[in-house]
């Protein structure tokens, strides 16, 4: 609750409150730009991490059409089909709007295990779509990075978590 | 904590509108989403320009940070070096020694090889490549497997073009910016690739499995078939790739078919050749007859 009184105290610039979150998620999605060169996936998906975290983090923040440009981008800079990381981003957002319609605590475990679900579905939503578009791969190689996705989300809801501090900060 | 409020409508029609557009929004968007995709599964060739352009926009970050993350790799490997250097310098020396033998035979062989072909007036080598580029990156998420070559339409390059490297082939270009191209690994699950096994000389297909590896299938019925380590080369089949280029060893085999790894790791290409797409021969002309 203090940050929200200090927001409404002092108020950071419109652009910084609503650029950061933003373009923390590009850069999430921009991390596999990094120049290793692989034979199998081998990090998780950062850009949809931060936007899972900045989602479950502030819930007010974002409409629920915000998940369509920040996919497209994500398609743009991983290279996947266009419309891949879009659609199922904009369905995983909707579906947390429906968990957060039903009236029950929340904690940070929730929020674990709902990242969770939406990276399991997230991930193999781009198999079977990878799949349909372009066929063949093998599905085994998917297995690790999503649990290393998982296993990744608590860390990076921290850093959203700092970054919103410094997005708020006066 | 309490359940998140932030979608309650409230009594201000503004914040009820606002909210409903938002799921509107979301939900055309999901179509257009589903739309996009259909496209790219029926059309690939939909998105080349839009993909091209982002592939143009993206690749100097990796361009730039490529020699930071070079460097830390190989000092790793520099300090590896020297444990075992006085065994290992041996080992080379021998392996040197049997190398030479071997390149003197291999250049008789050529000799000979021009010769004889000079004699039967063979045509059809004339494979210039078309430009030698740096490899800078690859997907490191997605189930494809990519890696990004520092050339474009700029430099000559289409897309369907072979991409070879000095161990082997390593792929073919998909998407190409003006500075930048994709390049689809031989061991991606959309690859195939017709090959020739240099040991006896039967036809196989090769085929990415999406893991690193590709698995090749013999495609004569009661052949000799594979054995570990049996070398695998383009048969220049089909064309876009051009015959007699080195591409795969076998690792492991089980019946008919075979494991096999491709001769080129993409984890260690620097450099990567574009060729030309060998002519494609026309295709059969449809039976003629009746239809019942």
């Amino acid at each position: 609750m203090a940050i929200i009184e200090s927001d409404l105290l002092g108020q950071p610039s419109r652009w910084r409150l609503q650029a950061i979150p933003v373009v923390s998620t590009m850069i999430g999605s921009g991390v596999t730009l990094l120049p290793f060169i692989s034979t199998a996936p081998v990090l998780p998906p950062f850009g949809l991490l931060i936007a899972l975290g900045w989602r479950l983090l502030r819930p007010e923040l974002w409409a629920a059409w915000v998940a369509l440009p920040l996919g497209l981008a994500d398609d743009l800079i991983t290279g996947t089909a266009p419309g891949t990381a879009m659609t199922l981003w904009t369905i995983t957002f909707l579906g947390i709007d429906l968990v957060d319609a039903r009236p029950m605590w929340r904690d940070h475990w929730l929020d674990w295990w709902i990242a969770s679900a939406a990276i399991l579905f997230c991930a193999f939503g781009q198999a079977a779509i990878g799949y349909f578009v372009a066929g063949g791969g093998a599905l085994w190689t998917m297995i690790p990075p999503t649990i290393l996705a998982i296993l990744c989300f608590p860390p990076i809801a921290r850093l959203c978590a700092l970054l919103d501090r410094w997005r708020l900060a006066k | 904590m309490a359940p998140p409020r932030h979608r309650d409508r409230g009594f201000s029609r503004r914040i009820q509108y606002g909210l409903f557009f938002g799921y509107v929004a979301a939900a055309m968007g999901v179509v257009a989403g589903i739309a996009l995709i259909l496209i790219a599964r029926f059309d690939p060739t939909a998105f080349e320009g839009i993909k091209g352009l982002a592939l143009d926009a993206t690749t100097p970050v990796t361009k730039l940070t490529r020699p930071i993350v070079r460097g830390g790799g190989s000092l790793a490997d520099d300090i590896g070096g020297y444990f075992g250097a006085v065994s290992e310098n041996k080992r080379l020396h021998a392996e040197l020694a049997d190398a030479q033998r071997g390149l003197i035979q291999a250049r008789i062989l050529a000799f000979e090889n021009a010769r004889l072909k000079r004699t039967l007036k063979l045509v059809g080598d004339q494979n210039r490549p078309i430009v030698a580029a740096r490899v800078v990156g690859s997907d490191l998420t997605g189930t494809r497997r990519y890696v990004i070559l520092a050339a474009g339409s700029a430099d000559g390059v289409a897309p369907g073009q072979p991409v070879r490297a000095a161990d082997g082939v390593v792929g073919r270009t998909t998407e190409v910016g003006a500075h930048a191209a994709r390049v689809v690994l031989l061991s991606d699950g959309s690859s195939a690739i017709p090959l020739r096994v240099v040991r006896t000389g039967e036809a196989a297909l090769g085929e990415g499995r999406g893991d690193g590896a590709m698995e090749i299938h013999s495609t004569v019925v009661g052949g000799p078939g594979f054995r570990r380590g049996d070398l695998l080369a383009t048969s220049g089949v089909g064309g876009v790739y051009p015959p007699d280029l080195p591409v795969a060893v076998v690792t492991g085999t089980s019946g008919e078919i075979a494991t096999a790894r491709p001769l080129a790791v993409p984890a260690k290409l620097d450099f990567a050749i574009v060729l030309p797409q060998a002519p494609v021969p026309p295709p059969v002309a449809p039976p003629q007859g009746h239809r019942r």
